[in-house]
C-alpha cells in the first residue's frame, strides 16, 4: 500500500518541479478527453501548446500572448502578496472594474484635451479606483470583523452593476449615435495605451507587469515587509510576537492588490479593449487566482504561469475555431491544470512511501 | 519472583542516517513504575512508539504477558491493554473535554454517561476537570489532565507516561503520585519518561537508561543520587549551574497596578499587579496552569497593550508601546509556547533569527533585510548555545524541542537584553539543556540584566530566582526573597493564600 510520510523539510525540488509535473498530467488527461470526444490527441495538444508559438501563424499568436499574460500577471502578483499573508482577496475582478471606471472617467473628462500628463494622471486614477474598492472589504474587516472572502467577491457584483451604468449612462459616448459603450480611449492619442513595439503585444500594462514581478521578488527577498507578510500567513502568534499589527497587514495586502488590478484594468479599458462598455471585464481578476497558485505565489513562478495561462486561452481558442472543439471542453481542460496543480503539490511536503503488508 | 509482563529484546528501529534504537532490551512487572532515561534523541520516543504500535521495529521482538506481542496500530496496542499519555497533546481545540475522550474510544458510551464517568475518574484520582469546557480555553496543565483521564477510562494494564509532571504543582505531582502507586498496587504496570531525576527517585522502582539509541543502564535510581543518573544519560560530568554574587543596582522594570479584561471568555484577568525588579534580580514567578502566566507575559513582552502608567521599563513609560519599540529599550520575551509563537515552524532558523531581533540588532535598514548579518546572528546563536542542527537553513519545526528552544533562549540572551521575560524556559527540554538554559539565565542576570522566570516548575524556580511570587487567578502575590520561604508557604501561595503577614514576619 501506499504512505504519506511528512518530510522534515519541504523538498526544495518538489517545490519547483511540481508544477511542471502538473502540467504534463494535465497534458495527458486532457489528451484522453480530447481522444473521447473524437479529435486527435497529438493534434489538440499540438494547435494549444506549439502553434501559438512557433507555428505558421505564430506571429499573430504572440503579440496576443503578451496582451492577455500582462493583466493575469499584474493582478496575479498583488493576489499573491495578500494570499501568502492568509487575507484573501477574492474579489480582484471588481477592483479591476473600478480601474477601468476611475481611470477611463478621467481620460474622458478630459477629452478632446491633448497633454504628455493625461496617460499617467489615468494610471493613478486607476490604481486609486482599485485600492478604493479593496478598501471596503479592508476596513470592514479591520473593524467589524467581517469576512474579506465575501465581501471581496459580492463586491465584483457592485462593480459589474456600476460598469453597465457607465455604459449606458454617465460614460456613453455623446457622438455614439445611443449605442451603450464609451468613446474609444485607444483613438484618442493622449488617453491611448498602444503597443509600444508593434507586433509584439507589449502595452505599457506589459511593462507594469514586468516592473511589480522584479519588485515583488526583491520584497519577499529582501525587505522586512514581505517577509512579515509571509509571516502572518505562516505563523499569525509569531507575527504578533515580531511586532506586526495584523489590522496594518490586511489593510496593506489588500490595498496594494486592490492597486495592482486597477491598475491593470486601466491598461486594458485604454489599449485592448479600448472602451468601457457592458461585458469590458472578462474575467481576469478571477483567472488570476489560478495564476497565484499555479505560480505557487512566487513571482517569477506567477510570470511563467501567466504566460501559461495565456496561453492555454489562445491555444485553447485556436483548438475551438480550428478543430471545433467545444468551449466547455477547453475550460475543463483549464480546470485540470489547477485540479493537478494541487494535487501533487502534496509531494512538497510529503513523501509517497510504499509499504509491504497488509492493511488492517 | 512474579513473571515479567512486558519485554522489549533487541529491538532496533533505524531511520534514514539515524539508528534511533540499537538492540534495546527491557523488561517490566506487573506493578512496577519503570523509568526510562536518556537526553533528548536518546531513543526514548521511538522505543515507545514501538510499544504503543506507532511504529514498528525493524528488528527484535516484544513479548506481553507471555505472547508475541506486534501491534501494527495504537488501537491494537490499547486492546491488549497499553495505554500512554502523550507529552505533545493531540486535542481538537474546538471540541469539548467529553467529546475529545470519545474520540479516542473504540466503542464509546453515549456522552452524558461518558461525562459522568470523566467526572468520577478525575475526582477518583484527584485531577479536578469539567467534561464541558472546551479544549481551547484549557490552559497546558488542563489539557494534560484530559489526557490522562482519557487513558485511565480504558483500565490499561501498561501505561505510559511521557513527562507527565513538567506542567503540573507540586502538590498535583503528589496527587498524580499517589494515583499511579494506587494503580501500582492493582498490578498496573507503569513505564515512566522524565526528565525530573528526583522525582523518578521519589517513584519509581527501577530504571533504564539509554544514550543515542543505546541501552546504557539498569538500575534502581532510589540506590543513585540525581546526579550519578544525570550523568550516565549524558556520558559525561555535569555541573549544577553556578550562581554568581551580584551587586544589584537600580529598578529596571516597575509594574505599578498592571489590571487587564480577560483576552478571551475563558482565560483570567490580570488583577492590580504590582511590583519592581532592580538590575540582576530574577523574578520567579510560578502558580497553576490557567492563572494567568501567559496573560503577564503578553502584557509585559508588549503583544498586549496595557493602561498608561502601569508599566516602567527604567524611567521610562512602555505601557503603551508595542513589542518592537520595547525591544529597542531592551525588554526581550520568551513565550512559552515554541512553536508557533516563539518561531515559526515552516521558516529556517535565520528567518526566525530575524522574528524578533530585527529591531534591536537592527537587521533591516530602511526595511532592507542583512540577511548575511542575519545568518551570522543565527550561526553564533547555534554555536553559543550548542543547538543541535545540520545547518541554519533548516526551518524550526525540524528540531527537537530541547534544541529550538535553546535557539529561542539564545535568539533573546544575545541581543544582550536589560530585561528578559521568559515563560516556561525549560519545559519538555532535557537534563543538559535545561542546565544549560538556566545556567544561561543566572549568567544574563550576573551582567546586570533584570530577568522574570514565569515557570511551573518549583525546582527550578529554587534553583535561579531571587525574588519569588505566585500567580494566583490573575493576581500576583508580593515578591519576597525567595530562601526566606518555606515549600508550605509557597504551595500556600500558589493556592492563592496571601501570606503577607508571614513574609514580613520573617523579612
Amino acid at each position: 500500500m501506499l504512505q504519506l510520510e511528512k518530510r522534515p523539510n519541504p523538498s526544495r525540488f518538489w517545490g519547483r518541479a511540481t508544477p511542471v509535473l502538473a502540467v504534463f498530467l494535465t497534458m495527458i488527461a486532457g489528451s484522453i478527453l480530447f481522444a473521447l470526444l473524437g479529435k486527435n490527441p497529438f493534434i489538440a495538444m499540438r494547435t494549444i501548446f506549439w502553434d501559438p508559438i512557433l507555428g505558421e501563424y505564430a506571429f499573430y499568436f504572440r503579440g496576443q500572448l503578451l496582451v492577455k499574460a500582462g493583466p493575469l500577471i499584474l493582478i496575479a502578483i498583488g493576489l499573491s502578496l495578500g494570499f501568502r499573508a492568509g487575507i484573501w482577496n477574492i474579489g480582484a475582478e471588481g477592483q479591476y472594474i473600478m480601474g477601468a471606471i476611475f481611470g477611463a472617467g478621467v481620460g474622458l473628462a478630459l477629452y478632446p484635451m491633448e497633454g504628455w500628463f493625461i496617460f499617467p494622471l489615468m494610471v493613478l486614477a486607476g490604481v486609486f479606483g482599485g485600492w478604493l474598492w479593496a478598501m471596503i472589504p479592508a476596513i470592514l474587516r479591520t473593524k467589524f470583523n467581517t469576512n474579506e472572502i465575501l465581501v471581496s467577491l459580492l463586491l465584483v457584483y457592485v462593480a459589474e452593476a456600476l460598469l453597465a451604468s457607465m455604459a449606458v449612462g454617465a460614460m456613453r459616448n455623446p457622438q455614439g449615435n445611443g449605442f451603450p459603450g464609451s468613446r474609444n480611449l485607444s483613438q484618442y492619442p493622449s488617453a491611448a495605451n498602444l503597443e509600444i513595439w508593434v507586433g509584439t503585444g507589449i502595452h505599457w500594462g506589459v511593462i507594469a507587469a514586468t516592473g511589480a514581478v522584479i519588485s515583488a521578488y526583491f520584497l519577499l527577498q529582501r525587505h522586512i515587509l514581505g517577509y512579515h507578510i509571509s509571516l502572518s500567513g505562516q505563523a499569525p502568534k509569531a507575527a504578533r510576537f515580531a511586532g506586526i499589527n495584523p489590522n496594518k497587514m490586511i489593510v496593506i495586502c489588500l490595498g496594494l492588490s486592490g492597486a495592482l488590478a486597477g491598475a491593470a484594468g486601466l491598461f486594458e479599458v485604454a489599449g485592448p479593449a479600448g472602451q468601457i462598455s457592458i461585458d469590458f471585464n472578462v474575467g481576469y481578476g478571477f483567472t488570476a487566482i489560478i495564476v497565484a497558485f499555479l505560480g505557487r505565489l512566487h513571482p517569477v513562478g506567477i510570470a511563467l504561469a501567466g504566460l501559461l495561462m495565456a496561453l492555454t486561452y489562445i491555444g485553447g481558442e485556436n483548438a475551438s475555431t480550428a478543430l471545433g472543439l467545444p468551449a466547455a471542453a477547453i475550460q475543463a481542460f483549464q480546470g485540470m491544470l489547477l485540479f493537478f496543480l494541487l494535487g501533487v503539490d502534496i509531494l512538497t511536503n510529503y513523501k509517497i512511501k510504499w509499504i509491504k503488508g497488509r492493511w488492517k | 519472583m512474579t513473571a515479567d509482563f512486558l519485554t522489549l529484546s533487541h529491538l532496533t528501529k533505524s531511520y534514514p542516517r539515524v539508528i534511533a534504537n540499537d538492540h534495546v532490551s527491557l523488561s517490566i512487572k506487573p506493578g512496577q513504575i519503570h523509568a526510562l532515561l536518556g537526553e533528548n534523541g536518546a531513543g526514548k520516543s521511538t522505543l515507545v512508539k514501538i510499544i504503543y504500535g506507532l511504529v514498528q521495529p525493524d528488528e527484535g521482538e516484544m513479548q506481553l504477558a507471555g505472547q508475541p506481542y506486534q501491534p501494527q496500530s495504537p488501537a491494537q496496542a490499547r486492546a491488549q491493554g497499553v495505554g500512554m499519555v502523550f507529552q505533545h497533546f493531540s486535542l481538537f481545540e474546538s471540541l469539548t473535554v467529553a467529546e475529545n475522550v470519545v474520540l479516542g474510544m473504540e466503542n464509546s458510551p453515549p456522552l452524558s454517561l461518558l461525562q459522568s464517568r470523566i467526572t468520577e475518574v478525575s475526582q477518583a484520582y484527584g485531577l479536578p476537570l469539567d467534561p464541558r469546557r472546551i479544549v481551547r480555553d484549557l490552559s497546558a496543565g488542563e489539557r494534560q489532565r484530559v489526557e490522562i483521564i482519557r487513558c485511565l477510562l480504558q483500565d490499561p494494564k501498561l501505561l505510559i507516561m511521557d513527562e507527565p509532571t513538567s506542567v503540573l504543582t507540586p502538590s498535583e505531582v503528589e496527587i498524580l503520585f499517589k494515583t499511579l502507586r494506587k494503580l501500582s498496587a492493582q498490578g498496573t504496570a507503569i513505564l515512566y519518561i522524565s526528565h525530573k531525576l528526583e522525582e523518578i527517585r521519589q517513584l519509581c522502582d527501577a530504571a533504564t537508561i539509554l544514550r543515542r539509541g543505546r541501552w546504557v543502564a539498569h538500575l534502581d535510581p532510589k540506590e543513585k543520587t540525581a546526579n550519578e543518573l544525570a550523568e550516565l544519560m549524558v556520558g559525561a560530568t555535569l555541573n549544577a549551574p553556578q550562581r554568581h554574587k551580584r551587586s544589584q543596582g537600580p529598578v529596571t522594570l516597575a509594574v505599578k497596578g498592571l489590571s487587564q479584561p480577560p483576552l478571551t471568555p475563558f482565560s483570567p484577568a490580570l488583577k492590580n499587579i504590582s511590583f519592581t525588579l532592580q538590575q540582576g534580580e530574577i523574578l520567579g514567578v510560578a502558580g497553576v496552569a490557567g492563572n494567568g502566566q501567559d496573560e503577564l507575559q503578553l502584557a509585559l513582552s508588549g503583544e498586549a497593550l496595557s493602561a498608561a502608567g502601569t508599566l516602567y521599563l527604567g524611567e521610562k513609560d512602555i505601557s503603551q508601546m508595542g513589542p518592537n519599540a520595547r525591544r529597542s529599550l531592551g525588554l526581550a520575551s520568551a513565550p512559552e509556547e515554541r512553536l508557533g509563537h516563539a518561531a515559526a515552524p515552516d521558516m529556517t532558523l535565520v528567518e526566525n533569527a530575524l522574528l524578533s531581533a530585527s529591531a534591536r540588532l537592527a537587521l533591516a535598514k530602511y526595511g532592507l533585510i542583512n540577511w548575511s548579518k542575519t545568518r551570522n546572528f543565527a550561526g553564533e546563536i547555534i554555536a553559543k548555545f550548542d543547538v543541535r542542527t545540520p545547518s541554519t537553513e533548516v526551518v524550526a519545526r525540524a528540531l527537537s524541542g530541547g534544541n529550538l528552544q535553546k535557539f529561542v533562549v539564545g535568539r533573546e540572551i544575545m541581543q544582550k537584553p536589560k530585561l528578559l521575560i521568559i515563560n516556561q524556559p525549560t519545559w519538555g527540554v532535557d537534563a543538559a539543556a535545561a542546565s544549560a538554559i538556566r545556567q544561561a539565565l543566572l549568567d544574563l542576570a550576573a551582567q546586570g540584566a533584570a530577568v522574570v522566570v514565569i515557570s511551573q516548575d518549583l525546582d527550578e524556580l529554587i534553583e535561579i530566582s531571587d525574588q519569588f511570587a505566585a500567580l494566583y487567578e490573575g493576581g500576583l502575590s508580593e515578591p519576597c526573597p525567595i530562601k526566606d520561604l518555606s515549600f508550605e508557604e509557597i504551595g500556600l501561595l500558589m493556592g492563592g493564600v496571601q501570606s503577607r503577614e508571614n513574609t514580613h514576619a520573617t523579612a
